[in-house]
């Protein structure tokens, strides 16, 4: 046996190394290391509540608005607050713009890439997805940045801007929407997806979320013009539908008030998610270990020379159990037929992760033009509320990424206590203390890696869409 | 071409992502036609793994040429001075080492970001455990990770790109001045941040100036009114200029609602007072105007509130306007 160390992956957020023992080439078991430590949880302790909107959207410069979602969301359950109508839907709509700008910028920046290698020069494929898609070179690029910087501009009106905004507040939003900026964010929409209808998909987005499974996609890809028919086209002349099975249980916490929470295991009905089911271990990370603890009574205290540690990142479980979260996992819990086949098919898969972020984009931004549509400019945008000096609070949504959940205890009218559960912490996870490797160290184990083998470790890794820096926020 | 080397540490990466909202022009583009390239960048260049690294060791060692380093978050040097709470992946050294030995090659030094200038937030816990500080400054304290003395090859200090995050056209410019001219010392203000945007104070050009001018005061998030008497806002004494460069189309912090927290000075995040919240004594907010004499701010503001329409007065503490303004029946003179 032989061990490699991989790293830096770039084109991930954040930073990632990968250890891989290998026999005859193969992976054998795999190791997940976060190589950043960043702190945040103890930056919040002892400030006032309400700064936890400002301190914890800067954890991630990537899933900047899903932070401040969950801590918006962990301050009015404390503050037993709902939002109003207008307040609601805002949230939605800036939500659903980061994850929708992150999809995209993952499938043409970070994803796409991967296929431009030399590895892959004989492929039949090879030389139009290689001009259309190489790194900083690529038409693609070109293409993409411009539409999401324009669909971007919806931040300009909801949150003031992108990354780092503030509006998301326990009772809605601090930004009215006025009668002229409705219609101008309708247009916003419209420009995007003329964008994804006619350079994505080569469809309009009803034909591709009503794609019912592997067979129904790959005979509509056939011949079609479009970038997410040309991901088809190599990913299956590669396998990739059967490359990165990991633990086969999905966790959703639910987003937007229309894809449902759940927990789904292969061969039973999904079941009702239970916040008292989530717990993490510290056993194999540079933290004091104390066993599987829920987050509510979770701490995060460096111990650097740790034996058997290898990264920054805690194990979360979910009833004791390795969970995969991601847009894969929503669309799974969620039901719908395509997300459900690729699974039922051949598990968790490379190509079912980047299907179910594309199908997703198909099914919400239909969604986005509906809550604009819902907005009633003049109705309030935010109810208001007082926190009590003592109480608990529990934020839990979904980033493009997965299920992030904020826990946070408030005394004396200050930060007790507050602890973060961030999606790639699910799917990056280390074993934990009954030895159970995580998501991405599972997916791993099987694959060519070492001198001479094909990228196959790097689509899977990147199938994840890992986010280092909330990992170890 | 003005080669662009690009490093990330203790930081969320925030300043990439918002510079990719670059426009009018895609991102690539504009910098290739302004004579720009990445030599490479972590989250936009081809080369992962050895290859990266291969190239990093080139570049820090002299042996292939850059002219900018980038560098994106805070420097870890903890634990203990180690600076293990950042290893480089698949090398092992610290990323503080890899910052030292690129920035002797370099001819320009930009620290992109609060945290990259003076620490930003991963300095912000108590007693900073990460040892996090900027290049060349530790909070407002000239030092650093890379010393006050430190000079790039163009005989620079480091630049500090300030802001949390940047605005993409800070970068931009920055890099295009570069490419254009370089840049001299009267380009930066007296903490090296380039002049092209902190000049400025972020008051300017803000569009809940009427209500400034009157005090006329918003009393909870969304609403119209002045953020700086009781929301925390910063805007008349941060340097930046958000609202006329304005962020993702029409946007900026005043424009969203809510207050400036002055993302690109030192020790923003420690404000030593909740962020949301105005510090007061004897009801007047101690943070006033750069520049302004206190007595004279004070008596103005008297004058200003009690001169105060309807209009202003009633849309300050609502989330739309409730009285619009009146229509003149005699014509405009």
């Amino acid at each position: 046996m032989r061990r490699i160390v991989v790293g830096p992956f770039n084109r991930v957020e954040g930073d990632l190394e990968v250890s891989l023992d290998l026999e005859d080439g193969l992976v054998v078991a795999a190791r997940v290391n976060s190589p950043l430590f960043r702190g945040f949880e103890q930056i919040l302790v002892g400030r006032a509540p309400q700064d936890a909107l400002v301190v914890v959207p800067r954890i991630c410069g990537i899933c900047s608005v899903s932070q401040s979602a969950a801590a918006a969301a962990a301050l009015a359950d404390a503050a037993s607050l709902a939002p109003t109508p207008n307040g609601r839907l805002a949230q939605h709509l800036i939500q659903a713009t980061e994850n929708l700008a992150d999809h995209l910028t993952h499938f043409y920046l970070f994803f796409m890439p991967d296929f431009a290698r030399s590895a892959y020069a004989g492929r039949p494929w090879f030389g139009a997805v290689a001009e259309r898609f190489a790194a900083g070179r690529g038409q693609a690029g070109n293409e993409a940045l411009p539409a999401r910087t324009a669909f971007l501009r919806l931040m300009g009106f909801l949150a003031g801007k992108w990354p780092h905004t503030l509006a998301l507040q326990p009772g809605g939003s601090s930004r009215a929407i006025s009668a002229a900026e409705r219609i101008r964010m309708l247009a916003i929409l419209r420009q995007f997806r003329t964008f994804l209808e006619s350079r994505l998909f080569g469809d309009d987005l009803t034909a591709v979320a009503g794609l019912e499974s592997e067979v129904d996609l790959l005979a509509w890809a056939q011949g079609r013009a479009g970038d997410f028919p040309a991901f088809l086209a190599a990913a299956h002349d590669l396998g990739l539908e059967r490359i990165g099975k990991a633990s086969e249980r999905f966790l959703s916490y639910g987003a937007y008030d229309s894809f449902a929470p759940g927990f789904w295991q292969p061969g039973q009905a999904v079941a009702r998610f239970d916040p008292g089911q989530v717990a993490e271990d510290s056993r194999h990370a540079w933290l004091a270990d104390s066993g599987l603890l829920p987050p509510a009574a979770g701490r995060t205290v460096v111990d650097v020379d740790k034996p058997d540690a290898y990264t920054w990142c805690k194990a979360p479980r979910y009833g004791g159990q390795v969970a995969e979260v991601g847009a894969l996992a929503r669309q799974v819990v969620d039901g719908h037929p395509l997300a459900r086949d690729y699974v039922a098919r051949h598990g968790a898969s490379v190509t079912a992760r980047v299907v179910a972020r594309l199908l997703e984009i198909a099914r919400v931004l239909p969604m986005m033009e509906a809550w604009i549509n819902a907005l009633v400019p003049g109705e309030s945008f935010c109810a208001q509320g007082t926190l009590p000096e003592e109480a608990q609070g529990v934020g839990l949504v979904e980033a493009a990424r997965g299920g992030l959940g904020h826990w946070l205890s408030v005394k004396r009218g200050r930060i007790e206590c507050y602890q973060i559960v961030a999606p790639t912490t699910w799917n990056f996870s280390p074993r934990d203390g009954d030895g159970q490797p995580g998501p991405l160290e599972l997916a791993l184990v099987g694959l060519p890696a070492g001198e001479g083998a094909l990228p196959t470790v790097q689509h899977v890794v990147r199938s994840f869409d890992p986010c280092m820096v909330c990992t170890v926020h | 071409m003005l080669k662009v080397l690009w490093l990330q540490s203790g930081g969320c990466g925030g300043c990439t992502q918002s510079l990719l909202c670059a426009e009018p022009r895609p991102l690539f583009e504009e910098l290739s036609d302004a004579g720009i390239e990445f030599l490479w960048h972590p989250a936009l260049s081809g080369e992962s793994g050895d290859d990266a690294l291969t190239l990093l060791e080139d570049a820090a060692e002299g042996r292939r040429d850059f002219d900018v380093l980038c560098i994106e978050g805070a420097m870890l040097r903890g634990p203990r001075g180690s600076g293990r709470f950042h290893l480089l992946a698949g090398d092992g050294r610290p990323l503080t080492d890899w910052v030292r030995r690129l920035a002797a090659w370099a001819r320009w030094v930009l620290a992109i970001g609060s945290c990259s200038a003076f620490g930003g937030f991963s300095a912000a816990s108590r007693d900073n455990p990460l040892e996090a500080c900027g290049l060349q400054y530790e909070n407002d304290e000239p030092g650093g990770l890379l010393g006050a003395g430190f000079r790039s090859g163009a005989g620079l200090p480091v630049v500090n790109v300030a802001g949390c995050p940047v605005h993409p056209g800070w970068v931009l410019d920055s890099l295009e001045k570069l490419a254009l001219e370089g840049f001299v010392p009267d380009d930066l203000d007296a903490l090296q941040r380039p002049l092209i945007y902190a000049d400025q104070l972020v008051h300017h050009g803000c569009p809940r100036n009427e209500y400034y001018e009157f005090k006329a005061s918003a009393h909870k998030p969304s609403d119209l009114g002045c953020l700086m008497e009781n929301l925390g806002c910063k805007g008349t004494q941060a340097h930046a200029d958000c609202n006329v460069r304005t962020w993702n189309g029409n946007g900026s912090c005043a424009r969203g609602g809510f207050p400036c927290i002055s993302c690109t000075e030192p020790g923003f995040e420690q404000p030593g007072h909740p962020f949301l919240e105005t510090p007061k004594v004897a009801g007047i907010p101690i943070g006033l105007p750069t520049d302004m004499p206190k007595a004279w701010f004070v008596a103005l503001a008297a004058l200003s509130k009690s001169a105060t329409p309807k209009r202003v007065r009633e849309n300050a503490v609502a989330d739309h306007p409730v009285v619009r303004p009146a229509i003149r029946k005699t014509g405009l003179k």
